[in-house]
């Protein structure tokens, strides 16, 4: 995992403050949370595979997805992460909190464009008849897409409040390691993007 | 359905049984309460149970409850045995065996834990293999004679039966030649049920826009109850219909019979069928004089009319509250006159 | 009719609450109704007007609304599990009392409908899974040798939701109804088209935020298990309730997620018309059963092993003896986790699919007797060369052991899919479930509350009514779910308000008897309770010891101090504190004391559960603004949570030291008692060595 699991099998020391302050314990926990979080979409991800065949005479893949976007979409994610680790390298060398600030507005930015875009797919789809209202098959994409796009959402309002904290008490322990468990649940989204276009869109398009 | 003579009797006779260990210990009322309601079974006799089979694949059904009960008692009747000796030698006041605090492992007993437990299941699912392939409820029966072919369509709160080769359709009565393999296919018009006649075979779902099938073949003559065991709404306990096993030539006659008094079950009648409704309140809207209390009988005018109504789900288009059979809104608006009234 | 097109109240009218039914069309189904909502309604405002007139708002605000201490959160978790428990066995009662009474029932078959959901969904969401969440709260993290778990926040958090979709439910009793759909919920049966009202829109927010909740305590316990234990503690020297602890956990992590999607995407079929599990469109129903087996099957588990856990300290402390085969019982007990994920589709061997399929998920369901068998048979072998002492949690231990095994033995033949064509949905099956869920479940946390009670609060529990309610739970269950055996067998269905068939008709009535018994088990407990709050001054056992006990919570006082160990332990052995005492290692003060920093007291748990429940409500109703008002408040609370930088207290070793000194003089003005004298007041909690 991420380099604890030797710590695992012997007990830990005494910490001298309150466990849960423990950075170790905090990124460890927030990795369990995101194999949670994983299996939910697992879940959704299987009932959409189930779907593939249910547009009950309604639009499918090849009517509805707009690859064109699809590709500027997982660019901005992708470019994304990559800001997002450079903020978090200007943290961890203690560069200046300007620099480090000026990294993570750039991927809201992009994490910003990237929900924009995405809106305006959904609204195309919506405009060729692909409302979740139409088939089971929809109803299981709208399930899922959106899924990430809301963890999109949730992962930039995160962004927000952190500049916020920044600001108002500098780059403190407490801070950076908020900042820390955003970076890495950025890099899952980033992942869960890459099921979403290698089996929501590539495979609904080969098998739809 | 003697339970109100013999049962209070037997119930008395267990009642003084129980006094007598009343004055016992807790304890030993306790281990002797398992026991005494499990005699319960036995005094009363019930007809619509596989413990009473009309046919074989109840019967094998039967077989199998009561092996695979036998066979995990290896397993089990140890622990009924051994606690009670356990905890009277071992009961700290006055108990005669020896106390060994650090005692917490013996290889050749955990070999036994282990390999007990593992041995029975492992000749069991030997069991349940053979049976569950043997019993598939998909599996044509072979008999002398080809099967009689019945769809089944699980309506709220009814279940409509479909013979197609014969045009004829009824609700509330399925009967069945004897010796005859029967092959259903089934669906529901509403929501999720599950179609049971237990003396002959198991239960299967039946669910809209999908078929299931069930096949059993009855080898006895007589008469037993089939029913829905999903919870549907207010008539579900009323979701029930007679089974009558009948010879070849009685059969016949029945169909006959059904052909001679039933009405055509044109889409209007279906309609009215499909209404939230239970049989006996459908009755008094459908029956006609020559039909008997409680069934009604059909005959087809559409042979097509079980497709129909699975395709229905399969049109794209959606169906709303009032072309869905078992909503509280279907049929609304139509006038209620139409179908055959006498 | 539109989803926008409803007003500011929503579906909300005078005619939603229950009264109105009984003034409008007065029946005896009206009637229990209404005395159900009325009950609710004098129940909350006694208790608002007791709190005010003893004046513990103060109090109930600083030591429990606002606690982050992980023993008061699991305190609270058990108060909220027994109070919903009282429901779920009334409801019980009254569907018993119904089927006795059939076919001549005073219930409408909604009504009926609506109790046996509310049951099954009480009993499992807000009473199986609180009591063992709050029983692994109280005694787990002393267990391991923590100060507390690994997210105190967190835990509060999820006991706010897990409350507040408990209070949903209370409120579904007054205002409007609930689901009548079973606590499995199947559509299409519960979808918008056959099912418009609001009962499953109650079903729904109740099992979406009580299962968000079970996830992250989940997490929270998975974490603490692996990162928090004391020095020494290997994975080999947890005491046995930690692994099932630890296992159970896991299981929340993996199995809950299915639970929150289904039920989420009913809501979406239901608010949003969309066709996850409709009739039309491309909708697949099976695809619903799949998900909530997926979640249903582990749930069990989940429930189950902390009993175990439970059963473990219980045998081994009251045989005064090692726990016998504690590698076998670990390993079995990861392979009961690891099965239950293979066995889901044995809910529905009937739903037309291969045999192979039924072949394969039948033998796995059977494969999973095999480890159980193994820890039945470990249990027995620990009181074998013991010294038995039968206390009310060993009477409870006991009964388990003899009633699970009919329990599994029913359970297996269940796992043939052949025998299962014949006793599915029937009562077979309904006494199957309890057959493994009360002995197993219930029995072992009420064993649980029995045993670790001195350790929260500092007294034992009067053993006289301890050991009437365990006796009678034991009777009134066989009673009660004997019978639905042979009913089940003779082809009742299960869920039947009513009935023609009177050969069912004794089994019904024995059933009802066996009902009333249980009620007199549940109101012994409620009187043991009040006696022992009576006798609490002379049964008090301030030196936190009172069976002798075998594992680290027994080592410090009782009740635990907040930070409940003045020095993290050392750990050397399995028996951790059984080798201290007999090495005179226990009651040691400590080499040097230090400052201890404990997280500070929070208000976000509190206003969650309001604003959730607020949330709830709205979501049920139609009430967008107030939904939407309240979502915002959410996300508003939580992040202003965050803006709390200075969220930590320091207790100072002077303190830790004072406490610390005036208990070890305490130790040693007591006198050691004997095991025969443990039930009586002479028990201060100071356990002589005895061999």
């Amino acid at each position: 995992m991420d380099g604890n699991s030797s710590a695992l099998n012997k007990g830990l020391g005494e910490s001298p403050g309150a466990i849960h302050k423990d950075p170790d314990v905090v990124i460890f926990g927030f990795w369990v949370f995101m194999m949670s979080d994983l299996i939910f979409f697992g879940v959704v991800f299987a009932i959409y595979i189930t779907m593939i065949g249910a547009t009950a005479g309604g639009p499918g893949p090849r009517e509805l997805f707009d690859f064109g976007s699809l590709f500027a979409q997982t660019m901005f994610l992708l470019t994304s992460s990559l800001t997002v680790g450079i903020a978090t390298i200007t943290m961890k060398h203690q560069r200046s909190q300007g620099s480090f600030l000026f990294w993570v507005v750039v991927t809201l930015l992009f994490g910003l464009g990237f929900l924009t875009l995405e809106l305006l797919d959904f609204s195309d789809m919506a405009a060729k008849g692909g409302t979740p209202q139409r088939s089971g098959y929809l109803s299981g994409f709208f399930g899922l897409v959106p899924l990430h796009g809301l963890h999109v959402s949730f992962g930039c309002l995160w962004m927000l409040v952190m500049i916020a904290q920044v600001l108002a008490v500098g780059m403190t322990d407490l801070v950076k390691l908020r900042f820390l468990r955003l970076a890495l649940f950025w890099h899952f989204l980033d992942l869960i993007w890459i099921g979403i276009f290698s089996v929501v869109y590539f495979g609904g398009w080969v098998y739809g | 359905m003697d339970w109100n003579t013999e049962a209070p009797v037997r119930l008395l006779q267990y009642w003084t049984r129980l006094r007598g260990y009343i004055g016992c210990r807790p304890f030993w009322l306790i281990f002797s309460l398992p026991i005494l309601i499990f005699l319960l079974p036995h005094s009363i006799h019930a007809t619509e149970t596989f413990l009473e089979p009309l046919g074989p694949v109840a019967h094998e059904q039967k077989t199998h409850f009561f092996w695979a009960t036998a066979l995990t008692m290896v397993a089990i009747l140890p622990v009924f045995a051994l606690v009670p000796v356990i905890l009277i030698k071992y009961r700290r006041k006055k108990g005669k065996g020896i106390y060994a605090p650090k005692w917490e492992s013996y290889g050749p007993l955990e070999l036994i834990m282990w390999g007990v437990p593992f041995l029975v299941i492992f000749v069991l699912s030997f069991m349940l293999w053979r049976a569950t392939s043997m019993l598939d409820p998909y599996k044509e029966i072979e008999g002398v004679v080809p099967p009689i072919q019945v769809q089944v369509v699980g309506l709220d709160w009814k279940w409509l039966f479909i013979y197609p080769e014969l045009e004829i359709a009824t609700v509330g009565e399925l009967v069945v030649p004897v010796h005859t393999p029967v092959s259903m296919i089934l669906t529901s018009d509403t929501v999720m049920q599950s179609f049971w006649i237990a003396a002959l075979a198991g239960q299967i779902y039946v669910m809209p826009g999908m078929t299931t099938k069930l096949n059993f073949i009855a080898t006895k003559h007589g008469k037993t109850q089939g029913e829905n065991t999903q919870y549907t709404g207010k008539g579900f306990t009323e979701q029930k219909f007679d089974v009558l096993i009948k010879s070849e030539e009685d059969f016949q006659a029945w169909v006959a019979q059904v052909r001679a008094n039933g009405i055509v079950l044109n889409p209007q009648t279906y309609k009215r069928l499909a209404m939230r409704s239970t049989r006996k309140e459908m009755q008094k809207q459908l029956a006609t004089p020559q039909m008997p209390s409680n069934a009604l009988y059909f005959t087809l005018s559409d042979p097509q009319l079980f497709q129909s109504i699975v395709m229905r789900y399969h049109s794209g288009k959606p169906l709303s509250m009032e072309e869905q059979p078992g909503t509280v809104k279907f049929g609304q608006g139509e006038e209620k006159t139409e179908g055959a009234q006498p | 009719m539109n989803i926008t097109d409803y007003g500011w109240l929503g579906k909300l009218s005078w005619d939603s609450i229950v009264f109105s039914d009984l003034i409008s069309n007065f029946s005896v189904s009206a009637a229990v109704g209404s005395t159900a909502g009325a009950i609710v309604i004098f129940a909350t405002v006694a208790t608002l007007a007791l709190l005010t007139w003893f004046k513990v708002w103060g109090t109930l605000w600083s030591e429990w609304l606002t606690s982050t201490d992980h023993k008061r959160i699991g305190i609270m978790y058990i108060v909220f599990a027994l109070v919903m428990m009282t429901r779920g066995l009334l409801e019980g009662m009254v569907m018993r009392a119904q089927q006795a009474a059939a076919p001549d029932g005073f219930l409408y078959a909604d009504h009926f409908a609506q109790l046996f959901s509310t049951h099954g969904t009480i009993m499992i969401f807000f009473v199986a899974v609180p009591f063992v969440v709050g029983l692994v709260n109280l005694v787990m993290p002393l267990q391991i040798g923590a100060r507390d778990v690994a997210f105190p926040v967190l835990n509060q958090i999820s006991l706010a939701v897990t409350v507040a979709a408990g209070m949903l439910l209370m409120v579904s009793l007054v205002v409007g109804e609930f689901s009548t759909g079973g606590w499995s919920a199947y559509p299409p049966y519960t979808g918008g088209d056959f099912n418009p009202g609001v009962g499953p829109d109650y079903w729904v927010w109740a099992i979406v935020f009580s299962g968000a909740g079970t996830t992250l305590t989940g997490i929270n316990f998975t974490v603490t298990i692996l990162k928090c234990r004391a020095v020494g503690m290997n994975f080999f020297r947890m005491p046995m309730f930690c692994w099932t602890v630890l296992c159970s956990s896991i299981l929340m992590i993996f199995a809950m997620p299915p639970l929150s999607v289904a039920a989420l995407m009913l809501g979406f079929d239901r608010y949003l018309d969309f066709h996850f599990f409709t009739n039309d469109l491309g909708g697949n129903m099976m695809n619903y059963a799949n998900l909530f087996w997926l979640f249903g099957h582990p749930e069990v588990y989940l429930l189950v092993l902390p009993a175990y856990g439970v059963f473990s300290e219980v045998f081994s402390t009251y045989s005064a003896k090692r726990l016998y085969g504690y590698k076998s019982l670990v390993f079995a007990t990861m392979s009961i986790a690891v099965l239950s994920f293979t066995v889901w589709l044995h809910h529905f061997f009937t739903m037309g699919q291969s045999p192979t399929i039924n072949i394969v998920f039948g033998i796995a369901t059977m494969l999973i007797a095999v480890p159980t068998g193994v820890k039945v048979y470990d249990w027995m072998a620990t009181m074998y060369r013991g010294r038995i002492r039968f206390t009310t949690p060993m009477i409870y231990s006991i009964g388990f052991l003899i009633l699970f095994v009919i329990g599994g033995l029913s359970g297996v033949i269940l796992a043939n899919p052949t025998v299962d064509f014949q006793v599915h949905n029937t009562l077979f099956l309904v006494a199957h479930f309890h057959n493994v869920l009360i002995p197993g479940v219930l029995f072992g946390m009420l064993a649980g509350y029995n045993y670790w009670f001195p350790k929260a609060f500092g007294f034992r529990l009067d053993e006289r009514l301890g050991k009437w309610s365990a006796y009678l739970w034991i009777i009134g269950f066989m009673l009660t779910f004997f019978p639905l055996y042979g009913a089940g067998l003779l082809g009742m269905p299960r869920r039947s308000f009513s009935y023609m068939d009177l050969a069912f008709k004794p089994y019904m009535v024995v059933a009802f008897i066996g009902a009333m018994v249980v009620l007199c088990a549940l109101i012994s407990l409620v009187l043991q309770l009040l006696v022992s709050l009576r006798d609490r001054k002379k049964n008090r056992v301030p030196v936190g010891d009172p069976w002798d006990g075998r594992s680290l919570e027994w080592s410090i006082p009782a009740p635990a101090p907040s930070y409940n160990f003045a020095e993290l332990p050392r750990v050397t052995d399995r028996d951790e504190f059984t080798e201290a005492k007999e090495q005179g290692r226990a009651y040691q003060p400590p080499k040097i004391y230090r400052d201890i920093e404990i997280p500070k007291n929070n208000p976000l748990g509190f206003l969650l559960c309001v604003l959730s429940g607020i949330l709830m409500f709205a979501l049920v109703w139609y009430m967008w603004w107030l939904a939407l008002l309240s979502a915002l408040a959410i996300i508003i609370v939580v992040i202003a949570s965050t803006f709390r930088w200075d969220s930590e207290q320091i207790i100072p070793a002077s303190q830790v030291q004072q406490d610390t000194e005036r208990w070890l003089a305490l130790v040693n003005n007591t006198e050691p008692v004997g095991r025969d004298l443990e039930n009586t007041p002479q028990n201060n909690g100071y356990a002589k060595l005895e061999h």
